[in-house]
């Protein structure tokens, strides 16, 4: 390996950092009911960032024979890159954070194949006629960091998940459903997921015709997270709020939203996707209050975005191997609230439940603005659910919607390893139906 | 590579190596962001045993050998049934990029300079809050060996630019985008000086946009919107790998069913050139085409991979594509196209009393069965007339009913060069669509 640090300072460079990451993944994917592929991906590289006359340059590769190359290269695209906002960090004092599970890196392959034909078996057996697909894949991830102020770290992950489902066609009529999981810890228990599955599939027998207007609409975990989830957060990212662009510039400290929510940013959180000890400018790891009882507390920063904006970086750098650090969740909490699940649906005469959407993330997230169709949901009538709804559209505001918030479950739970949350009920919804 | 596939002991092997050097500058508020310059090398080698399939990616391309015995390995311990592959003359070619204006060509600070000028247009407009300018250029080398004995090299040069500006009164914000991509043709993004000043200019006056009510309303798409439209709304089901396997869907997309009014005619194709879907060859070597997926109104083709076409007992489309080397290529679209009909704007805009102007797009997604896409620009039309601008809204669609709802289609045609396609994890995918305005009766439309 070329010590790049090394030949940056060399060339006279102020400040150097090299990140590298290598993964192994082994995903094996079922179609039509059975094994279909198996697959091994390696995937290798390294970044070169350096800070040159007050400039930040950037190159990377994953060509090992070009790693030489690289300190050339930043060198002649430093002078045209940002002013630099920030010091490379010094070493931290790491969490030791439970994101390793050697048994998911002596996994068998027969036992991976194992599970996801079990699962397709099981529901199958009740429902013949699902055309079902599947997923399992496991996981190594290893990422080190070494720059000039002196700081050396770096960690191993482990990554396990298990999704699958399958589409039921009826005529025209096409219905999906889906369940799944993931973590850094090897896990056994997939019943719940079978479950899932046929509860799916029971509750959309019947076709109910959905209601339009402002009704009142319970998310389900999942839901949260196809249609809260990412409006809400881009508001807190710190760099939305540096140019101006979220509704949340100047409300630190202000009541946003119903004060039953509190949100957490937490990559701490043992055996989760996204956990990690520091984040990928060599920041420690720490747990980061949004919201709390309803009031914006924080923001998420990197160094360079902390550093123009006169705050502390907080430890939420992302990178993706070929790009700069910016601000980004991890691993985000919301905590529970005081009514049981099953009472959510109590006193409501008309709504929907939504469960996955298609199309979210389309359109003005930036504002807190959601809007898409509804690829799983059901009807409410006085209290039950009826039966599934279709050609179904919702949209409205997600600073609106949680501050007209009427109930939140009191279990959170987590939606494929990188989100925890509750059911959540709320008005302020529009919802369009066809027909 | 042609060593490595020796004494394999599949059904079938392939292997792709690949070479990239992309470029990329942006610019966020005022400041630039980013510029950055990486070099990529990595390699697959595929392998099919008894209809399993097997799988390996790389960076360290030096030990092919191994490689390939492990993806037949893997294949081994996955197949049961029959490998099915349509029977293809194997290519042998090399293909040079299509080069219109090489962007290797320009200096980055010439790049740069060109994206510095976008940036001060935005912010031209007063009220601006913030601004996104992205310039990228990418150069790909992909060599293709299989174990029938194609051997096919082919280059790509694409360039990409992307702008978005927001404005924001209170807690009120507001965002308008624009994007353009080419195939091999740096110019495309120059000279966009009026597109991007209007991008400022919109963002700033959606702040006092009024929203509209969501609901079934008649709407008339741009071409762009409509090339979304288009691949959304069937270019997503008209893939094979989404059918083969299925008795129920096989039934449902049998060739020779009506979709449409006989009016309306659907293409795709690699083979249509000089657009950012163009290539000769697919990544498994097979010769593009221009397929007809709807002709009159009625289904005729669809787009398969050389699996999908063998287990359909159709041909193969030249449609197998995988964004990179860490993937397998599936089935995907090229250039998906709607052909003009007769009508005029004016002609579309006739007898509509109370409807909904959508033009350029934010995106799209489908589960093949319904569908949505969302329009980047929207305006009210009153007794045939284009009137106000309202915030911009999302469409929504079914297969079986909205192809059947579009009742006007108009004699031009414009290209929508701007966006990737994402399936199973492989995104952006290089696509092209296009299509004349159309007009849809009763589209599902969201409130806004």
């Amino acid at each position: 390996m070329v010590d790049l640090i090394q030949q940056a300072k060399d060339a006279g460079f102020d400040q150097a950092e090299v990140y590298r990451v290598s993964s192994e993944s082994q995903p094996i994917g079922f179609e039509t009911n059975r094994l279909k592929e198996a697959s091994r991906r390696d995937t290798s590289g390294a970044a070169l960032r350096v800070i040159k006359d007050g400039h930040l340059g950037l190159s990377a590769t994953t060509d090992p024979a070009a790693e030489s190359g690289l300190v050339g290269r930043v060198g002649e695209l430093a002078p045209f890159g940002a002013e630099a906002a920030f010091q490379m960090p010094q070493q931290g004092e790491y969490p030791s954070i439970d994101i390793y599970d050697p048994a998911i890196e002596s996994l068998e392959f027969d036992t991976m194949v194992q599970t996801g034909q079990t699962l397709i078996d099981a529901v199958r057996k009740d429902w013949p006629e699902l055309n079902c697909s599947a997923s399992v894949s496991r996981g190594v991830h290893k990422m080190s960091l070494v720059n000039s102020a002196g700081l050396e770290t770096g960690y191993k992950q482990t990554s396990y998940s298990v999704g699958f489902g399958g589409e039921l066609v009826r005529g025209e009529d096409m219905l999906f459903v889906w369940e799944g999981h993931g973590a850094s810890r090897y896990f056994i228990d997939t019943d719940w997921m079978v479950e899932s599955v046929k509860q799916q599939l029971e509750l959309s027998q019947e076709t109910a015709e959905a209601p339009s207007g402002q009704i009142p609409v319970i998310f389900t975990p999942r839901g949260v997270s196809a249609t809260l989830l990412g409006p809400l957060m881009s508001g807190f990212n710190g760099k939305s709020v540096m140019t101006g662009s979220s509704p949340m510039v100047e409300r630190l400290g202000d009541r946003v939203i119903d004060e039953r929510i509190s949100i957490y940013d937490d990559p701490t959180i043992a055996g989760a996707i996204g956990s990690r000890p520091c984040d990928d400018e060599g920041v420690v790891s720490r747990r980061m209050p949004l919201i709390q009882n309803g009031v914006a507390s924080n923001f998420l920063y990197d160094l360079q975005t902390a550093g123009r904006m006169n705050k502390t970086t907080t430890g939420a750098a992302d990178r993706g191997l070929t790009s700069l650090p910016g601000p980004s969740t991890s691993v985000v909490d919301i905590a529970p609230g005081d009514t049981a699940y099953g009472d959510m649906f109590a006193g409501i005469k008309e709504g929907i439940v939504v469960e996955r959407l298609l199309g979210a993330g389309q359109g003005n997230q930036m504002g807190g603005d959601f809007k898409a169709n509804v690829l799983l949901g059901y009807k409410i009538e006085n209290g039950k659910i009826v039966g599934r709804i279709k050609d179904t559209m919702i949209s409205g505001n997600v600073y609106d919607a949680l501050s007209k918030l009427e109930a939140v479950s009191d279990k959170a739970e987590w939606v494929y390893g990188s989100l925890r949350t509750p059911a959540i009920r709320c008005l302020g919804v529009e919802v369009a139906a066809a027909g | 590579m042609q060593n490595a596939l020796k004494g394999h002991g599949a059904d079938f092997v392939e292997i792709r190596l690949e070479e990239s050097d992309s470029s990329r500058i942006q610019y966020r508020a005022r400041e630039i962001e980013e510029i950055g310059r990486t070099s990529g090398r990595g390699g697959s080698v595929r392998a099919a045993v008894k209809g399993g399939w097997g799988f390996v990616s790389f960076n360290d391309t030096d030990d092919l050998e191994s490689r390939v015995k492990l993806a037949v390995e893997q294949a081994k311990a996955v197949g049961s049934e029959k490998t099915e592959l349509a029977d293809t003359e194997p290519s042998v070619a090399d293909v040079p990029p299509v080069l219109v204006n090489d962007p290797g060509n320009i200096s980055l600070s010439d790049k740069k300079d060109r994206m510095d000028h976008y940036n001060d247009l935005i912010w031209s407009t007063p009220g601006i809050q913030s601004s996104t300018v992205i310039y990228g250029d990418n150069k790909r080398r992909v060599h293709y060996v299989n174990s029938e004995g194609a051997a096919v090299d082919q280059e790509f040069v694409h360039v990409i630019c992307y702008v978005s500006a927001v404005a924001r009164d209170g807690g009120d914000v507001q965002q308008a985008g624009f994007s353009i991509g080419s195939l091999g043709d740096y110019e495309l993004v120059t000279g966009l000086d009026d597109e991007i000043k209007a991008v400022g200019k919109r963002a700033v006056d959606l702040l006092k946009a009024p929203g509209i009510e969501g609901g079934e309303r008649t709407v008339i798409l741009d071409p762009v919107l409509a090339g979304v439209f288009a691949h959304e709304a069937f270019g997503h089901l008209s893939e094979a790998d989404h059918v083969y396997e299925s008795d129920q869907l096989k039934e449902i997309m049998v060739l020779g069913r009506e979709f449409g009014k006989p009016e309306l005619n659907i293409v795709d194709g690699g083979a249509i050139p000089g657009l950012r879907g163009s290539m000769s060859y697919d990544d498994e070597g097979t010769p593009t085409k221009r397929s007809d997926l709807i002709r009159d109104g009625v289904l005729v083709g669809r787009l398969h991979s050389r699996e999908t076409a063998a287990k359909m007992g159709e041909a193969p489309s030249g449609n197998a594509r995988a964004i990179s080397y860490n993937h397998p290529p599936i089935v995907r679209m090229t250039n998906t196209i709607i052909e003009p009909g007769e009508a005029s704007l004016e002609d579309l805009l006739e007898g509509v009393d109370d409807g909904i102007y959508v033009r350029n797009w934010y995106g799209g997604m489908t589960s093949m069965e319904m569908f949505t896409f969302s329009s980047g620009e929207a305006y009210q039309i009153r007794n045939g007339r284009i009137e106000e601008m309202v915030r911009p809204v999302m469409l929504s669609g079914n297969v079986f009913k909205t192809l059947n709802d579009i009742d006007g289609i108009g004699n031009d045609l414009g290209m929508n060069q701007g966006g990737g396609c994402g399936k199973a994890g492989q995104s952006p995918l290089p696509v092209s669509n296009g299509s004349p305005h159309i007009r849809i009766q009763n589209c599902l439309v969201s409130g806004a």
